[in-house]
């Protein structure tokens, strides 16, 4: 393992302070992520997975805070910087794909305009020199006739282009991290297929460690060298991909993993993890997911800690599951 | 009459017919965007403006027999969602002919059509934006049954119980509005809502394809319980393949307004005929694919309002040839129960 992570969180709490209580949307998250690693940030609507990515950006909007943690990007801490410091990291060592690529990108400037306006914010080249990466970059992501589409305007390119067009603009500054929102789920299979061939060359090629936030278990499959699963706004299972989605040891992990209709599996009635997310602000007691959970027991009261179970292997659960139990395809 | 009551309508008295419950020959639609006033004066003075045209859907055949799962897949703007929506009879289709049980939608009555159009019903991807916001559960999903007289007005909050509770849901939430309620549960009004006029032709446009996994086991387990229990055929409308791979017994894949290829599930999946699926199959992400290599594709989908000419995939096909350019492939069987609309299968 590498002296200093690409990207290192720990103990990572963002709060929102509403007038209906103090919602703990992360509650003290940790993870890190190597140079050249692929981190899939696995859970479902309100388990904090955004909000954890917004964060590592500092681009919490009030009335949410981090309120603590730590957050080291190459060994520098993140966390207490003012906005202009923080502005001269973002973009430059880390950058942030959206899923919907108009959060990215102005709809009335053309994409040269946008793409050199992201390279002189950080450096002092001439406008040609900014121009000849804006296109190498629109290459580097399979963009067809890179130079024609420099000159276009958002809205004439189709969905697909306008979120490699993203891609490319996080690609500029070469950044150290990538943390990448749900960046295919709006896209075509088809499409989908090509960004995700891109971001495995990219990862590989210049060694841009990447936090792939996402709901969709079967595209981190493919994508991800190792996975975190939050729930309720802390992780609850994080490992190595092969770990996690072959010997996963939460319960809930399990249940997600039963939920996914899978080509090849046998059909019938899909194993259903019952009930759903709960409230974060009405949390139950000791562990969240206790009331959904089939192995809950009077322990589960309290709250269970992120302990490693087997080499790499961390779960936060009372009752593990120990046996591999995934069923094998038939 | 109480919606778990044995159902002998006359409309179900025909169960035993074997006619397919739909039967679609060469459906097309077309939406047309006029040209403006100010076309109009400039091609007096010249111009030459047309009208544009989509072909959303584009001579389509298909058949769904009783009890049949059918899986529609495709990516987006293939027409998939305006082919449910002709069907369901949203839209009157362009061309063609739509015949439900046999009997073809303009040759009924007013009146016959009327109660035809009320044995298929829809299911949106967005229960939030398909239910009206203002009005109760009890509402929403009783409405329409009395309305057209299934049920008398008296009896109402009693069939929405039964419908309710069918779902999954109780009969102490009719008070409440769609807000009031999560994703999921919204998804179980709509399909409530949907059942409560008792269809024998359910059309699921991405009716999952908003939820959380953990939800979107619940109600795919709710949709094949309520097809056991109340003979019903589906359309199951998607753009997931794990998803249709799960429901469906046939899948019929569409590129750009026309069917490419249509199979058994199984077979699909064991052996896709058409270049277009076997590149679908190939790039779509599986929980026991790890570290992926992507063979993608190449290029996106043609707009709708200039298709290729000839095939519509040979522009992103690897085995196109100079007939795929020319001349449109015909869909036709392949092997029996299955069909593809590929020129390669000619040799």
């Amino acid at each position: 393992m590498k002296a200093t992570p690409a990207l290192d969180v720990s103990g990572l709490k963002t709060h929102f302070f509403t007038k209906a209580g103090v919602i703990k949307a992360v509650d003290g998250v940790s993870f890190s992520v190597a140079s050249g690693e692929i981190m899939g940030l696995v859970g479902e609507s309100g388990s904090g997975k955004t909000v954890t990515g917004f964060s590592i950006l500092g681009l919490v909007d009030p009335p949410g805070r981090v309120v603590d943690g730590s957050i080291k990007i190459e060994g520098r801490e993140l966390t207490g910087l003012d906005r202009r410091d923080l502005q001269k990291i973002r973009g430059r060592h880390v950058s942030m794909i959206f899923q919907d690529p108009m959060m990215t990108l102005n709809p009335v400037l053309r994409i040269d305009t946008q793409m050199t306006e992201a390279i002189h914010a950080h450096e002092t080249v001439s406008h040609k020199a900014a121009t000849a990466r804006a296109l190498e970059a629109l290459e580097k992501v399979g963009i067809p006739a890179p130079e024609e589409r420099l000159r276009s305007h958002p809205h004439q390119l189709s969905g697909g282009m306008r979120q490699r067009v993203a891609i490319a603009i996080a690609l500029l500054n070469r950044p150290a991290i990538i943390i990448a929102d749900e960046p295919t789920t709006a896209l075509d299979v088809t499409i989908q297929g090509q960004i995700l061939a891109e971001i495995r060359t990219l990862a590989a090629e210049f060694g841009t460690a990447i936090v792939w936030v996402t709901h969709d278990l079967s595209v981190v499959a493919g994508l991800a060298d190792t996975i975190s699963v939050m729930y309720a706004g802390r992780i609850v299972e994080q490992g190595s991909v092969d770990d996690v989605l072959d010997r996963p040891m939460h319960p809930y992990t399990r249940g997600l993993l039963d939920s996914v209709p899978q080509i090849g599996h046998e059909r019938g009635r899909l194993k259903q993890f019952p009930g759903m997310t709960p409230s974060l602000l009405n949390l139950p007691e000791g562990c969240p997911v206790q009331p959904r959970c089939a192995r809950a027991t009077a322990l589960c009261r309290a709250a269970p800690e992120l302990m490693e179970r087997a080499a790499g292997h961390f779960a936060r659960c009372h009752h593990p599951l120990a046996e591999p139990s995934r069923e094998v395809a038939q | 009459m109480t919606f778990d009551a044995p159902q002998n309508s006359p409309s179900r008295a025909s169960a035993a017919d074997d006619r397919p419950i739909l039967k679609l020959q060469g459906v097309s639609k077309r939406f047309t965007k006029p040209i403006d006033l100010a076309a109009k004066l400039l091609n007096l003075a010249g111009a030459n403006y047309r009208e544009r045209i989509v072909h959303a859907v584009d001579g389509i055949d298909l058949e769904i027999q009783r009890g049949e799962v059918v899986g529609l897949i495709g990516e987006s703007g293939c027409g998939k969602s305006t082919l449910g929506r002709v069907i369901a009879g949203i839209y009157p289709p362009s061309d063609g002919t739509l015949r439900f049980k046999g009997q073809e939608f303009k040759t009924l009555t007013p009146e016959h059509a009327g109660d035809a159009a009320i044995r298929i019903q829809m299911i949106f991807q967005d229960p939030m934006s398909s239910l009206n916001p203002r009005k109760r559960v009890v509402d929403i999903v009783g409405e329409a049954p009395v309305f057209h007289g299934m049920v008398p007005q008296a009896e109402m909050d009693k069939y929405v119980d039964e419908v309710l509770v069918r779902v999954g849901l109780t009969g102490d939430v009719k008070r409440r509005f769609p807000h009031q309620f999560s994703g999921g549960q919204r998804q179980r009004i709509g399909i409530a809502r949907a059942l409560a006029l008792k269809p024998e032709l359910l059309i699921c446009d991405e009716a999952v394809a908003a939820l959380d996994v953990s939800i979107q086991a619940q109600i795919l387990n709710l949709f094949m319980d309520l097809r056991e229990d109340l003979d019903l055929t589906y359309l199951f409308i998607s753009h997931d393949l794990g998803v249709v791979h799960h429901i469906a017994d046939r899948i019929v894949i569409m590129y750009l307004g026309r069917v490419v290829e249509s199979a058994p599930n199984r077979e699909l999946f064991a052996a896709p005929n058409h270049p277009y699926t076997q590149a679908l199959l190939a790039d779509v992400p599986r929980i026991d694919r790890r570290r992926q290599t992507y063979r993608p594709i190449k290029g996106e989908l043609p707009s709708p309002l200039n298709p290729p000419k000839g095939c519509h995939f040979h522009p992103r096909c690897p085995h196109a040839f100079d007939r795929c350019r020319a001349e449109a492939p015909v869909l036709k069987h392949v092997a029996p129960g299955r069909m593809s609309a590929c020129h390669l299968n000619d040799g």
